[in-house]
């Protein structure tokens, strides 16, 4: 508006600077700030799979995937995390329609599945160092117990921002402030699943096969 | 000293011991640096300066400040990194055929590891940022950055960051394993003190903070602009500051992770980089330098910048070959991830990846080079003002291309074999980073130095400074060059064979001259502040400027622009005052302006501390600390009350002070 | 493509501080949609190897990588509505330069790294 202003000027003396003041909002660049937050975090991933690339196979006559990764139990957390995708996506339309009630409780749903999620984690690695296969048993270990840790990390770090985020909405409501941050909480949660893709194919897949 | 077990549960591994009081060196250095901390702490309380300080510097939001900050944060540590250089230089000059020098070896690894790690990350960079911080918000005519309060945030992670590398001085030691630490040397097993961590959480702390200020500044660039500013209409250093943080987000997490990895062998005993049970120390190097080297373009781009607004505004005019020097920059952003093998050719890849590497290395100067020929056009029939800055381009433009062309030498894999680690190397880095990096800080200062503070720099010292610098560096590096060529390697506290010696004294007084460069600069820095009056810019626009920052005052009022410009052209306040542009006189409005905050300083603050708690071993202060560092920053995202009015008569009466001082000018 | 649905500021970028009004937003049919898509193209990568479908490794692990990497793009797409125009295409911008980077950063470590294996730890292989 301005520029078209300007040009129509630019003839003469043209407009050198704004009159009417462009009142802006703050925040107006946290999408883009967070998306490139996701993309400095995609890098912190590719490290480890690198990392899990070339050390993934030192198995130092220890254990293996194959011995090791129970396929069913991945399936049943992968399921998990997809559940809370949608669920968050469904949190979303509801949030678009302005409806908190229903939306604060498909918030609550991802929550559930994301606990669900860690808790399947966790007992998974806990039997894993049960049988003597720790992080520190091979280079094969750490990389797969950091690799997958960190990722779970993050999941612990987006429960605890759902949970923070579930109180501001019922003390503040569907503020605009507050819609930015549940679309920032949305990008980052389905860029865990991203990530999680890789996980399970590039790990566990891959690490069963012969 | 045996301590029991309740000090090991409160303070873990700190012992008494820890202290070095048995170090001479160290003692007078602490007594020196409390003594002049305390007189500051006195000064500042006799003329109760804490308030001020606290509200409107170290919870300032406004990007202006926080720049000021970063370059006093670089200047300080500066002064800390040079010392370690000086005592390199004065203990390779002595330590020959039996003399042992002053430094005990592992005093001397200390030094070393020590000057390297703070003049990358805590003076190249702050310098950077603090003027990348400064500068771009003025040149696209914003306000402040998009995230103003993150950017204080980098800010205290960054002096964090420093004051752990700081305190490794008097308490406990600092790493005694080189700059980028490489294991298994930095792995538990060979280096198990405190030295390691001191170096891996100061960095993990200050990469925090430069990863966010990166991603700020992009976002600033992106989103902010002025009305009219498309991509190609945008300041070359605002174009280089694009590509650097670009570089800065996509690499400082790749080291935040390699350092983790490595952080986890030495607390955990996970297997990556150790020799043990299929852990691989080459992955490290391979990691380490895929961040470390778009590393060195991230710190050389925005300084290119420098030069290139320098190159155009004291020539008088457009600056030579816009588009080329954009799409340069785009291309080296690119190409500087595709080399960072040649760091390692000797580490033993076949033929098929160091011929890769090398030609990738002889590709990525080719842009460089195109800069160096868009300088000199610029210079060709162009009335050149030999001011300072126009003087450190010069300089640079001369030293650089030496640096550069060693550095092609390097590129080559077979010569490489005979030259890596050596002190060839060194001099081939000192050439690049100090010819281009410090040079393009020094003409950057000088060039911004009056908007920042309302008054020029005094040029007698000033040149001092620049002859002082310029004429110790050739002294200093020469030398290394020639000892690099005859096969001495780096690192080495003492030598045998007599005859190198002389090359050493050689460099040592090039040392001692640089030094008196550094002291003159500070001396150019008080005296301008004493003779401020007859240095005073009351334009605006000390050097018949080129770009949006010359449009405002100087120092520029808060808000930056009264109203914000609108840009018809590359150079755009040259192209104002070229088309009769007249500075709005009334019609003020209220203008929106982030509030400062304490939250920054607060979670920085505690992961500093937390950093500490960690070094040593204190797992309940770790805990209660990170714990507070997420409740901090919880607690901060229930305040939405984050901006307020500058109300239209404040905003008045700044403008009519300002016009006094136009009509008196 | 679903990111038609989403509404599109065409000054999206002089006009850089009104973009969250405009932020894209998915409907039920987008998610439902990549939803049933990711469910099968995560069923059958489990399946191949679980049961041995294909009986050899190397084309199963060809195989189910493409099958991410399908994955991947409907998540990019459906969940993360990704499209060329948001935020005036610096989205998509930022994502192509990171896919490079990580590019680099997978396929550079394994090239050197097992360059370096084969040139200087010949064992490595048989561990």
């Amino acid at each position: 508006m301005a520029k078209a202003k300007a040009q129509a000027q630019a003839a003469g003396v043209p407009t050198f600077y704004v009159t009417e003041d462009e009142h802006e909002h703050s925040g107006g660049s946290t999408m883009l700030g967070f998306w490139l937050y996701l993309m400095s975090d995609c890098l912190i991933f590719a490290v480890l799979f690198a990392t899990y690339g070339v050390l993934g196979r030192n198995y130092a006559a220890g254990p293996s995937g194959a011995d090791l990764f129970d396929l069913r139990l991945v399936a049943v957390n992968t399921a998990m995390l997809l559940f809370s995708s949608i669920t968050y996506g469904f949190a979303m339309l509801a949030m678009d329609k302005g409806k908190q009630a229903l939306m604060q409780r498909w918030l609550l749903i991802t929550g559930l599945f994301g606990l669900a999620f860690l808790a399947i984690e966790l007992y998974e690695f806990a039997h894993l160092i049960r049988e003597g296969a720790t992080p520190m048993r091979s280079a094969f270990l750490s990389s797969f117990f950091t690799l997958v840790g960190t990722h779970g990390l993050h999941v612990t770090f987006g429960l605890i921002w759902l949970t923070v985020l579930m109180v501001q909405v019922s003390k503040r409501g569907l503020i605009e402030a507050n819609r930015r941050r549940l679309l920032c909480l949305s990008m980052f949660w389905h860029f865990l699943d991203v990530i999680w893709i890789g996980v399970f194919t590039f790990v566990y897949l891959m690490g069963v096969l012969k | 000293m045996t301590y029991p077990d309740w000090w090991k549960l409160i303070f873990g591994r700190f012992t008494l011991e820890a202290i070095p009081y048995h170090e001479p060196i160290l003692i007078g250095t602490f007594a020196a640096v409390a003594l002049g901390g305390l007189a500051l702490v006195a000064l500042v309380t006799r003329y109760k300066l804490w308030g001020y300080l606290w509200h409107e510097w170290f919870t300032s939001v406004d990007h202006k400040k926080i720049g000021i900050m970063y370059m006093i944060l670089g200047v300080i540590m500066l002064l800390r990194g040079f010392a370690d250089a000086l005592m390199m230089r004065g203990q390779q000059a002595i330590a020959f055929a039996g003399n042992e020098g002053y430094l005990p070896p592992h005093h001397y690894d200390q030094i070393f590891t020590a000057h390297g790690v703070i003049m990358i990350f805590f003076v190249a960079m702050p310098f950077v940022t603090g003027l990348m911080n400064y500068v771009v918000p003025l040149q696209i005519g914003a306000r402040d950055v998009a995230f103003p309060f993150l950017n204080n945030f980098s800010f205290w992670m960054t002096v964090g960051g420093a004051v752990l590398v700081m305190m490794s001085l008097f308490v406990g030691e600092f790493a005694k394993v080189g700059w980028l630490a490489y294991p298994p040397l930095s792995g538990a097993a060979y280096s198990p003190g405190v030295g390691m961590d001191y170096y891996l959480w100061a960095l993990q702390i200050a990469g925090v903070g430069t990863t966010l200020s990166g991603v700020n500044l992009i976002a600033t660039i992106v989103k902010m602009r002025a009305p009219g500013m498309d991509m190609m209409k945008m300041p070359v250093f605002t174009w280089t500051s694009l590509c650097t943080n670009v570089l800065i987000v996509a690499t400082f997490p790749i080291l935040a992770a390699t350092l983790a990895l490595l952080t986890l062998d030495r607390y955990v005993g996970t297997n990556f980089f150790t020799n043990d049970l299929g852990g691989n120390p080459m992955m490290y190097v391979n990691l380490i330098w895929i961040w470390g080297h778009p590393e060195v373009y991230i710190l050389i781009l925005p300084i290119f910048g420098v030069y290139s607004e320098v190159a155009s505004t004291f020539c008088g005019k457009r600056l030579f070959g816009y588009a080329s020097m954009v799409y340069a920059t785009v291309v080296i952003t690119i190409l500087s991830y595709l080399v960072w093998l040649h760091h390692f050719f000797t580490m033993g890849s076949g033929a098929s990846v160091n011929s890769f590497f090398g030609i990738t290395t002889m590709i990525i100067s080719i842009p460089t080079g195109a800069k160096i020929f868009n300088w000199l056009f610029t210079m060709y029939r162009g009335r050149i003002r030999f001011e300072l800055p126009m003087l450190w381009l010069l300089a640079f433009m001369i030293t650089f291309v030496i640096g550069g062309m060693t550095g092609v030498m390097l590129a080559v894999p077979p010569a490489d074999f005979i030259l890596h680690n050596s002190l060839f190397l060194i001099a081939h880095f000192h050439n690049v980073i100090i010819g281009g990096v410090v040079f393009g800080v020094f003409a950057g200062i000088a060039y911004w130095f009056p908007k920042a503070f309302g008054f020029k720099l005094d040029k007698f010292w000033g040149l001092l400074s620049f002859w002082f610098w310029v004429i110790g560096f050739y002294v200093a590096f020469m030398p290394l060059y020639i000892l690099g060529l005859m096969g001495v390697t780096r690192r080495l506290s003492r030598f045998e064979d007599p005859s190198l010696q002389i090359w050493f004294v050689i460099a040592a007084v090039g040392a001692v001259l640089i030094a008196l460069g550094i002291l003159c600069f500070i001396i150019q820095i008080a005296v301008s502040i004493v003779r401020r009056e007859p240095l005073r810019d009351t334009t605006g626009d000390p050097w018949d400027g080129r770009t949006l920052e010359w449009s405002t005052s100087s120092p520029p009022p808060a808000y930056n622009f009264a109203f914000t410009p609108i840009v018809h052209d590359l150079d755009a306040w040259a192209d104002m005052k070229k088309r009769g542009y007249r500075r709005p006189l009334g019609g003020f409005k209220p203008i929106h302006m982030p509030r400062n905050t304490g939250a920054g300083v607060i979670i920085a603050g505690l992961a500093t501390i937390c950093g500490f708690a960690l070094i040593w071993y204190i797992w309940w202060l770790a805990a209660l600390t990170f714990v507070g560092v997420v409740a901090t920053a919880i607690a901060h995202s229930f305040n939405y009350d984050r901006d307020f009015h500058i109300p239209a008569d404040a905003v008045v009466r700044e403008e009519e002070a300002r016009s006094r001082q136009l009509g008196r000018a | 493509m679903s990111g038609s649905q989403s509404h599109v500021d065409p000054h999206a970028e002089q006009h850089g501080a009104h973009g969250d009004d405009h932020a894209p937003h998915g409907s039920l049919r987008g998610y439902v949609t990549g939803f049933l898509l990711s469910v099968v193209l995560t069923a059958i990568p489990f399946w191949l190897v679980m049961n041995d479908v294909l009986g050899n490794a190397t084309l199963t692990a060809i195989v189910i990588m493409a099958f991410a990497a399908v994955q991947i793009v409907v998540h990019m797409v459906y969940f993360l509505h990704m499209n060329g125009r948001s935020e005036g295409g610096w989205n998509m911008m930022g994502l192509i330069f990171t896919i490079v980077i990580v590019v680099i950063v997978l396929a550079g470590s394994l090239w050197v790294m097992y360059h370096l294996n084969t040139n200087m730890m010949p064992d490595m292989h048989k561990m």
